[in-house]
């Protein structure tokens, strides 16, 4: 056998490609599924705690500073394990799938709060001194003028980090997630052969490159309309 | 105390004046005793001043002598630190203030537009009528389209503000402001950010504004404008109104010292 078909054979073995697709292809949709969740909660979350921070309530806005911290600081797969393997013990038993989406979404959720508090305070204070001599209220000059403003200017690294988190649903695999990887590694314990691996990888690309893609679109989508 | 500053039409009136206007018997805006301070520094020293309805009143005096403050302290984006102010003779300074709903009786115009960058002009108008005054999307963009044409922008009520001139915006800005109806408007160096020429055109909107009996308190170094249409001038220096009258007697003798010193460096070519 000569080294390009050892390849060939490890990595894209047709009939163990074929074997395995269909499961690989249940993954896909797992991870699709957790990751749009994913991304809606923890964006929301985020937007929804930079919001609350503009308030200036100093306890308030302490215990976001601390919970976007160390959500920001500890390995996702740290807190899987431990939500995981740990909650049972104290009463609370959570599906795999919740336990990995829960985290995800956390650690999403602290990282947009950052991004989205970056935006408010970098809009220009102009806004809040037009807005509020009309009338307008805090919230409504928030979530009218400010919000909007302040979004638009954090498209772009919150669609990066929005890709990150997404890719983190591979870690779903240590606890039993039946996500692409998962499927893609039991079926190359299974097969011994590397080639679902091959296809879990493909699968990656081409499920994450039209997010990519879209990502810019938002980005040309939401910048400022030019003369 | 120091002299409580009038306007010559705003003294208390003898029950025949009041019978002739009694418009001039309750200022629109009244300011008693503010009095401001920025950590050490002392930026409104008792300053009184009164604007009656329909009066456009120019404040001038070099940058730091408090002419802004002043003007912020009006609606409120600065809080005095002492005394009084008092809107068509309700006081709107201290505790139990609804901020809010007198706000929307005061228009303010900034030197920077601060125009709202994701909205038209449109709805930029309409935003305040339809959130605080809960207008219909009808009834505000009517509202929207009057205002704009007001201010000669009712072809470009689609446009953002960054497809505007600075003089554009600046009308849309003005648009906004009375599009609420306020009972006295502030202008605060509104014409300081544009190129010269676009400032008549803003200046024209507010000599219509003026002539529709709008009470307007501007801020403003355009000297030839405040001679020819203001009502009266105001001159701070160091935190103090140090001199008021009306704009000829300003202008052509001024009584304090440093109102011949600002004036001395601007000339009017006659």
């Amino acid at each position: 056998m000569s080294d390009l078909d050892r390849f060939i054979d490890t990595f894209l073995n047709g009939a163990v490609l074929a074997r395995y697709a269909p499961d690989i292809l249940r993954g896909v949709w797992v991870t699709v599924e957790l990751s749009v969740l994913i991304v809606i909660a923890g964006t929301a979350l985020g937007t929804l705690l930079a919001c609350i921070r503009a308030y200036r309530i100093a306890p308030v806005s302490f215990l976001i500073v601390v919970y976007a911290d160390v959500f920001r600081a500890l390995p996702p797969l740290v807190l899987i394990l431990l939500a995981y393997f740990g909650l049972p013990n104290v009463g609370v038993s959570l599906s795999s799938f919740a336990v990995l989406f829960a985290i995800l979404c956390l650690t999403l959720g602290a990282f947009a709060e950052e991004i989205v508090w970056a935006g408010i305070t970098a809009t220009d204070r102009g806004q809040w001194e037009a807005a509020r001599p009309t009338g307008l209220g805090f919230t409504q000059t928030l979530v009218h003028v400010v919000l909007p403003q302040a979004v638009r200017m954090v498209i772009p690294p919150l669609t990066n980090r929005a890709i990150a988190i997404t890719k983190m649903t591979a870690l779903g695999t240590v606890i039993g997630v039946p996500d692409i990887l998962n499927q893609a590694t039991t079926a190359q314990s299974f097969s011994g052969n590397a080639s679902p691996l091959t296809l879990a990888a493909v699968a990656y690309v081409v499920l994450f490159l039209p997010f990519v893609i879209l990502s810019r679109w938002l980005e040309s989508r939401f910048a400022w309309r030019k003369i | 105390m120091s002299k409580t500053i009038m306007s010559p039409a705003a003294t208390s009136p003898t029950a025949a004046q009041a019978g002739a206007a009694p418009a001039v018997a309750r200022p629109t805006l009244e300011l008693i005793g503010l009095r401001k301070s920025f950590g050490a520094i002392e930026v409104l020293r008792d300053v009184s001043l009164r604007v009656a309805r329909s009066e456009m009143v120019f404040v001038l005096g070099r940058s730091g002598s408090g002419k802004s403050t002043m003007l912020r302290c009006c609606n409120r984006l600065e809080e005095p630190d002492a005394g009084e102010i008092l809107l068509e003779g309700e006081r709107i300074t201290g505790r139990g203030v609804n901020l809010d709903r007198v706000r929307r009786r005061i228009g303010m115009v900034f030197q920077n537009f601060n125009l709202y960058p994701h909205l038209d002009a449109r709805r930029n108008v309409t935003l305040a009528l339809r959130k605080v005054l809960g207008q219909s999307r009808e009834e505000a963009d009517a509202r929207a389209a009057e205002a704009l044409a007001r201010v000669g922008l009712a072809d470009r009520a689609d446009s953002y503000p960054a497809q505007l001139s600075g003089g554009q915006q600046q009308r849309v800005a003005i648009a906004r402001a009375i599009a609420l109806e306020p009972a006295v408007m502030l202008f605060d160096e509104p014409t300081s950010a544009l190129d010269p020429e676009l400032v008549g055109d803003v200046l024209a909107v507010m000599r219509e504004l003026k002539q529709d009996g709008m009470t307007m308190l501007v801020v403003s170094h355009e000297m030839a404008f405040a001679r020819e249409a203001a009502d009266r001038v105001v001159f701070m220096a160091e935190g103090r109104i140090v001199e008021e009258g009306p704009p000829e007697q300003i202008f052509t003798s001024p009584r304090h010292e440093s109102t011949r010193a600002f004036l001395s460096r601007y000339s009017f070519g006659q």
